[in-house]
């Protein structure tokens, strides 16, 4: 108590020192936990992103996420139906799963017949309604607005494909897509997309009521079958949706589940490539996963599957977290370098300063520990005091900037997002800085204090 | 307490060397010093006989060289820092020239510190710091910070918090050094009284005359030699 007493009081006898101390403790206190807010939101964003994408599991067969994109095919799950019940049937997994939703991955050409053009997508066939409920998720209370699918209520042969897609096979007026003026470099199309039997093919496959009015809209979609033989589909575009990343963007065709089921496998048992699962908690994934592998175990036995999480889905989200968090450590480390130097700084001030005292306080009985222990708590203390007000500063900081409306576009994402920094109640980031300035705070005091205990009092006391 | 009572500080053969740069500089030479039970002691000399060394030696805050310290019946030269600490709080006050008051606690808590060094209750330590202040009669400015005392009054604080924990020897170094002749008078009077009342050793350093006229004993340094001791009888005391 004496020992406190004698530390706060010596801390409040030079208060401009102490002041600025405290403000350097409060700045890299309030530095380090704005960019971590903001780090957090973009950790956020992307795993809302790419949940509201993929959900927090998919069910594959093993080797479908490192060979899938050659022959998807080959790997697909027949019995589907049969585990997405199970699923719904398990205590835990029925209570902590949102949707459990099967997908079609497949590659193929998607062609405007009438523009002459064509090019190699990237296909995925979806229940469209499970797809609305996921993009519905938001477990880490992000603003990030999501479109509803349309094709929920669309028809069978409904699609949405990508803006840059829509751009390539010239539909851009009927999909109203901005920034897409008219090529300079081609002149009238040149040799035909589609070979007129295919062409054929495709328009039995397409229904028989008569086109919308307008601007084309339709397109054919070639793929190869599970048999090996090429199938076409004719899709009518209903909407072209900006995918987050430009290589998507171009190649990217969204349609029913069963038209794509019925282009890839014709009349054989329709087949998913994957199971989409989204948790309501992305706490529960690691029970979820190990409950997959026992149901798998017991549902699909021998079968080849595997559970993979949105983090094995999506390395990019694992790269560019890793990469914020190697800026935040960083960044942290340069602060508590300079923290250091401050603090330690006016601690050997204050020792220069305060010789006599200690002389007297050691002739008048007080031992080198309680020397070097005033100290070190005067060196605490600031840390404890500079960290919370940088604490509280960056609290502020963040709701002011939070409440300004800036948005801006996160990686991978197709809509811009207000610019918020995610601080309050994030309490490990929180009590991490915290203690770790006033480690640091304290790490800088105990060699003035160590100085202070060491020194002879007779020397003290004759300081001038 | 009577002439024969056992003496408080025992320096036997005592030496102490300091180094200026690569140079030896012999401070104390050989000495031998008995300062007797609850009297008043002055060491005389002139700037640079080693009074202060002397003085820190007996303070227990030096260590000589060669000889031997005995104080209070303790052999301080066998003790290890923390057990010399805690002796010195324990039976050694100190009055310095410049007070050396701690200057971020009052009066009443910088007379109080050393009896929270030993750990005493609450209770204890109000009523002591109490009865000293009001000894010094410093009651009405308790709760003053040094800096809104005069110099005589800070000496005077410092004279209650060399007293607070009833230690068996006092060391002053130049105690009105720092004062006007009056306030020393005054100083002197009431460190006097103190000794008196608490039974208490002082041992000053001083070349103030009032010291010297008011002391028991009287030891004259030089050179780092003690060249004489005069010593007050009993019935001079009187």
């Amino acid at each position: 108590m004496r020992t406190l007493l004698l530390a706060v009081r010596n801390l409040l006898r030079n208060r401009r020192r102490s002041l600025a101390t405290l403000l350097a403790l409060a700045i890299g206190s309030t530095s380090i936990l704005l960019f971590g807010g903001y780090s957090t939101n973009i950790k956020y964003t992307m795993q809302t992103a790419n949940v509201r994408m993929g959900g927090h599991l998919q069910i594959q067969h093993r080797d479908f996420y490192q060979y899938g994109s050659g022959n998807p095919t080959a790997y697909g799950i027949d019995d589907y139906q049969k585990i997405i019940d199970a699923i719904g049937k398990d205590p835990f997994l029925g209570r902590a799963v949102v949707v459990a939703t099967p997908t079609l991955q497949f590659g193929g050409i998607a062609g405007n017949y009438e523009a002459g053009v064509s090019r190699t997508i990237f296909g995925i066939g979806l229940i469209a309604a499970d797809h609305n409920l996921m993009r519905r998720w938001n477990g880490l209370d992000i603003s990030l607005a999501s479109q509803p699918l349309a094709l929920e209520r669309a028809a069978a042969d409904a699609a949405i494909i990508g803006t840059g897609l829509g751009r390539v096979l010239r539909l851009c007026e009927s999909l109203h897509i901005a920034d897409c003026p008219a090529p300079q470099s081609e002149g009238k199309p040149e040799g035909q997309a589609l070979s007129d039997d295919i062409a054929q093919l495709s328009l039995q496959d397409a229904p028989s009521a008569a086109p919308p009015a307008g601007p084309p809209r339709r397109i054919e979609l070639l793929a190869s079958s599970a048999r090996g033989t090429p199938n076409v589909a004719s899709l009518q575009v209903i909407q072209a949706e900006r995918q987050g990343l430009k290589e998507l963007d171009d190649v990217f065709v969204m349609l029913q589940l069963p038209q794509a089921q019925r282009l890839i496998y014709g009349a054989a048992t329709p087949r998913a490539t994957a199971i989409m699962i989204q948790l309501h908690r992305a706490a529960d994934l690691a029970e979820a996963r190990s409950r997959l592998t026992t149901l798998l175990a017991a549902t699909a036995p021998g079968r080849a599957l595997t559970t993979l999480d949105f983090r094995d889905l999506n390395p990019f989200y694992v790269q560019a977290t890793q990469l914020f968090d190697t800026i935040f450590g960083f960044i942290s480390m340069l602060i508590g370098g300079i923290v250091l130097f401050t603090v330690g700084n006016t601690m050997n001030m204050a020792v220069v300063e305060r010789t006599i005292e200690i002389g007297t306080l050691r002739a008048i009985g007080l031992r080198r520990s309680g020397v070097r222990w005033l100290f070190v708590l005067e060196g605490f203390l600031l840390g404890l005091c500079g960290a919370l007000a940088g604490m509280l500063f960056a609290l502020a900081a963040a709701a002011i900037i939070n409440h300004t409306g800036l948005t801006w576009l996160p990686p991978g994402s197709s809509v811009e997002v207000p610019l918020t920094l995610t601080i309050w109640g994030e309490n490990r980031m929180i009590i991490g800085t915290t203690l770790g300035l006033i480690a640091v705070a304290t790490l800088s005091a105990l060699w003035p204090a160590h100085r202070a205990a060491r020194m002879v009092v007779v020397d003290a006391l004759r300081h001038t | 307490m009577t002439e024969d009572s056992e003496p408080v500080a025992i320096l036997t053969a005592v030496q102490k060397t300091y180094f200026l740069d690569s140079v030896s500089v012999p401070v104390i030479k050989s000495v031998d010093l008995l300062v007797r039970h609850a009297h008043f002691t002055v060491l005389l000399g002139p700037s640079g006989s080693g009074k202060t060394t002397l003085l820190n030696m007996i303070g227990c805050v030096d260590r000589p060289d060669e000889g031997e310290v005995v104080i209070a019946g303790c052999k301080v030269n066998e003790l290890t820092d923390d057990k010399l600490s805690d002796f010195r709080a324990e039976n050694i006050g100190f009055i310095f020239q410049n007070f050396n008051l701690l200057p971020v606690l009052n009066a009443y808590e910088n007379v109080e510190y050393p009896l929270l060094l030993a750990g005493m209750s609450a209770a204890k330590r109000g009523a002591r710091v109490s009865k000293l202040l009001d000894a010094v009669g410093l009651a009405d400015k308790a709760r003053n910070l040094p800096g809104q005392l005069s110099g005589g009054q800070r000496q005077r604080v410092a004279i209650a918090r060399a007293l607070a924990r009833r230690p068996k020897l006092v060391i002053a170094d130049e105690p009105t050094a720092n004062l006007d002749s009056k306030t020393g008078a005054s100083i002197l009077a009431l460190m006097r009284r103190m000794q008196k009342r608490y039974q208490v050793s002082f041992v000053f350093s001083s070349h103030d005359r009032e010291v010297i006229g008011a002391a028991d004993d009287t030891i004259f340094l030089k050179d780092g030699v003690i060249r004489s001791i005069r010593r007050k009888s009993a019935g001079d005391n009187a």
